[in-house]
């Protein structure tokens, strides 16, 4: 069963002469557990794709559904509630909560959850151990390092164990050696707990860790290269 | 779901609050005053209604009154009553009736040696006026009358003004007896009364019950009986008890006998109200701006919310749960301020005298005093808490609003 599928998606911004038509009758099958790395250069669509999938914004025609749910059909709601049990979100610039601590960024889904303070607290710990955190969990953002900022962010993207993560140039901000930490991590992740990534970038790092490479350009899949 | 994210919504509003902690203070500063002044305006306004309820009340009127039905319209002799029956005492001497008395009221002349004025001939049993009328509370200058037969007069510090006499002297009343007929008689001044108003020392003088019976050739008889409870709230049932133990006479509470007064009262009680609107809405528009520049500089943050799975209720809620705390520190401060300036810094009113002959002219006393009734302060807390969720509701709806894709790539 495919995690993801988008069938002849549009995303076209603006009206009659000023239209861009952002993507273009994309097809798209990603399996569970699969690493994929969207590349291509600026405006080719790589955000407008991830955010379709990601249900921050809505396709101006086609089909998007994740584990068979409509994901294009969904009221606002619906939408809420699937960012929140199924889908883990890395952003470029971090896009932590300053005024919560490390540890409170990484609960703040699974509090919106419903979990267990005690549950919350455990795997918080867990998974900010796992991701070389442990120490730092009473920091606010402000007080962390910007790799440190996007491992909090990949902590909290992880931590409730989504089946889909959806990462939007996680190293762009981060100097080679984070970046090559952070991509073992997520691949080690992928490896691990079987999560499956989509990951738009430009870096050549990070595409060195996909399983599968897409390759956008003029809002179009021009190229699907499976790696290994 | 709502109650177990409570604790997360309530901890971002709270440290939410204080990122701009100058500016939360200001905003702070804004309802506490707004809430302090609601609370010492309702403690002024009820004051000044209180004091004039207890004026009116001590002001020979009591808490009800027994006349004869035709009395209250022609308080002339003729209308006068027979002192009360065996089934009205056991009412009036009753544990519900703290205080009464008859009295003998006519329309009269007095004259001095220089003067002459129309009053009102009050004749009284003093030992039962204690708590009952201003008359039962010490004169000001020479003695008080000592029974129903004192044949001495007291009159207001004002009238011995007005007549040009004094204590010690003699003035003549002269009234209407019950033939008809011309009653005068020569009375020694014994005592000067003072009242909170002017206009009550120029009205009465006081002489015995007994004395003025005698002078009107009045009998037995009475003009009315006043009388005071123990509490203002139990005494419909008891008007309505004395109205069936004597059906040929009137029964009448306080807010039948001075209906001005009541409607005063309801009047002063609405305007509170629309007072307290006009306060809030000052205050309500700083509160929604407020919110509105939090909101506005936490777009990215509200897209992240909902990016992250937040719904569109909860990050009202949040919004809320941040104007609520805003609203609560607000309304215990400015309770706190507003019961320490009523009941501490005023505790012993204000002095007005130095206004007093102005102040009079709103049948206020010299001295105001300031009255808070938890009803009120309920009233106002509650007013100020949902109005202002109220005014919260905007910016709150629009950080809703906003779309997660959009807010989330706002610098």
């Amino acid at each position: 069963m495919s995690t993801v599928t988008l069938k002849k998606v549009c995303k076209v911004f603006g009206e009659g002469e000023l239209a861009v038509h952002a993507l273009r009758d994309v097809d798209l099958d990603i399996r569970a557990g699969d690493f994929v790395c969207l590349s291509g250069p600026s405006g080719s669509g790589k955000t407008t794709l991830l955010n379709m999938v990601g249900g921050l914004d809505r396709p101006t025609s086609g089909e998007i559904s994740i584990a068979d749910k409509r994901v294009d059909l969904m009221d606002k709601g619906e939408l809420a509630e699937m960012r929140l049990r199924d889908i883990g979100f890395v952003f470029q610039a971090y896009n932590l909560i300053p005024v919560l601590t490390a540890l409170e960024n990484v609960e703040f889904v699974m509090q919106l959850q419903g979990i267990a303070p005690e549950q919350r607290h455990r795997q918080s710990r867990e998974i900010l151990e796992e991701v070389g955190l442990s120490g730092l969990e009473d920091r606010k953002p402000a007080e962390l390092s910007g790799g440190q900022q996007q491992r909090v962010a990949v902590a909290r993207a992880l931590v409730s164990e989504p089946a889909l993560i959806l990462a939007d140039e996680p190293t762009a901000n981060l100097d080679s050696t984070t970046a090559e930490n952070l991509m073992a991590l997520l691949r080690h992740l992928n490896d691990d707990h079987k999560i499956t990534f989509l990951v738009s970038t430009h870096d050549k790092l990070v595409m060195s860790h996909a399983r599968r490479l897409l390759v956008l350009r003029d809002g179009k899949i021009t190229d699907d290269i499976q790696q290994r | 779901m709502i109650a177990r994210s409570l604790p997360l919504l309530i901890t971002l509003g709270w440290r939410n609050l204080w990122r701009h902690s100058k500016r939360t203070l200001v905003i702070l500063f804004a309802i506490t005053l707004g809430v302090w002044f609601m609370i010492i305006s309702a403690g002024m306004m009820i004051g000044i209604i209180e004091q004039q309820l207890q004026d009116t009340i001590m002001n020979l009127t009591g808490h009800a009154q027994i006349h004869r039905p035709m009395f209250r319209d022609d308080p002339a002799i003729e209308h006068s009553m027979p002192p009360p029956s065996d089934a009205l005492r056991k009412i009036l001497n009753s544990d519900d009736v703290k205080q009464w008395s008859m009295r003998v009221r006519q329309p009269a002349v007095v004259m001095s040696e220089r003067e002459s004025r129309g009053v009102t001939l009050v004749g009284i049993d003093p030992a039962r006026e204690k708590g009952l009328s201003f008359i039962g509370k010490p004169v000001v200058e020479g003695r008080g009358l000592e029974s129903v037969d004192d044949s001495g007069i007291i009159i207001g510090r004002r009238m011995a003004e007005k007549l040009q006499t004094e204590v010690g002297k003699r003035i003549v009343i002269m009234s209407q007896d019950k033939d008809n007929e011309v009653a005068d008689r020569g009375f020694r001044i014994v005592g000067l009364f003072q009242a909170e108003l002017e206009a009550t020392e120029t009205a009465y003088v006081f002489t015995g019950l007994k004395t003025t019976q005698k002078l009107l050739g009045m009998g037995d008889d009475i003009s009315e009986i006043s009388l005071m409870t123990a509490s203002r709230e139990g005494l419909d049932p008891l008007v309505q008890r004395l109205r069936q133990a004597a059906p040929r006479l009137e029964a009448k509470s306080w807010k039948e006998l001075e209906p001005l007064v009541v409607t005063a009262m309801a009047l002063y009680e609405n305007f509170m109200i629309f007072w307290y609107l006009i306060i809030f809405i000052a205050m309500a528009f700083g509160l929604t701006n407020t919110l509105l520049m939090a909101v506005f500089e936490r777009t990215r943050e509200l897209g992240l919310f909902q990016a992250l799975g937040m719904r569109p209720r909860f990050i009202v809620g949040q919004v809320l749960i941040e104007s609520f705390i805003l609203l609560a520190i607000g309304v215990v401060i400015g309770n706190l301020a507003g019961v320490f300036t009523t009941n501490v810094i005023f505790a012993d009113g204000i002095d007005l005298s130095a206004f007093s002959r102005g102040m009079e002219q709103f049948t206020m006393a010299s001295t105001m005093y300031f009255t808070l009734r938890a009803k009120d302060i309920l009233t106002i807390n509650l007013l100020v808490i949902i109005l202002g969720l109220v005014a919260s509701l905007y910016p709150a709806v629009k950080a809703a609003r906003f779309v997660p894709v959009e807010a989330i790539t706002r610098t």
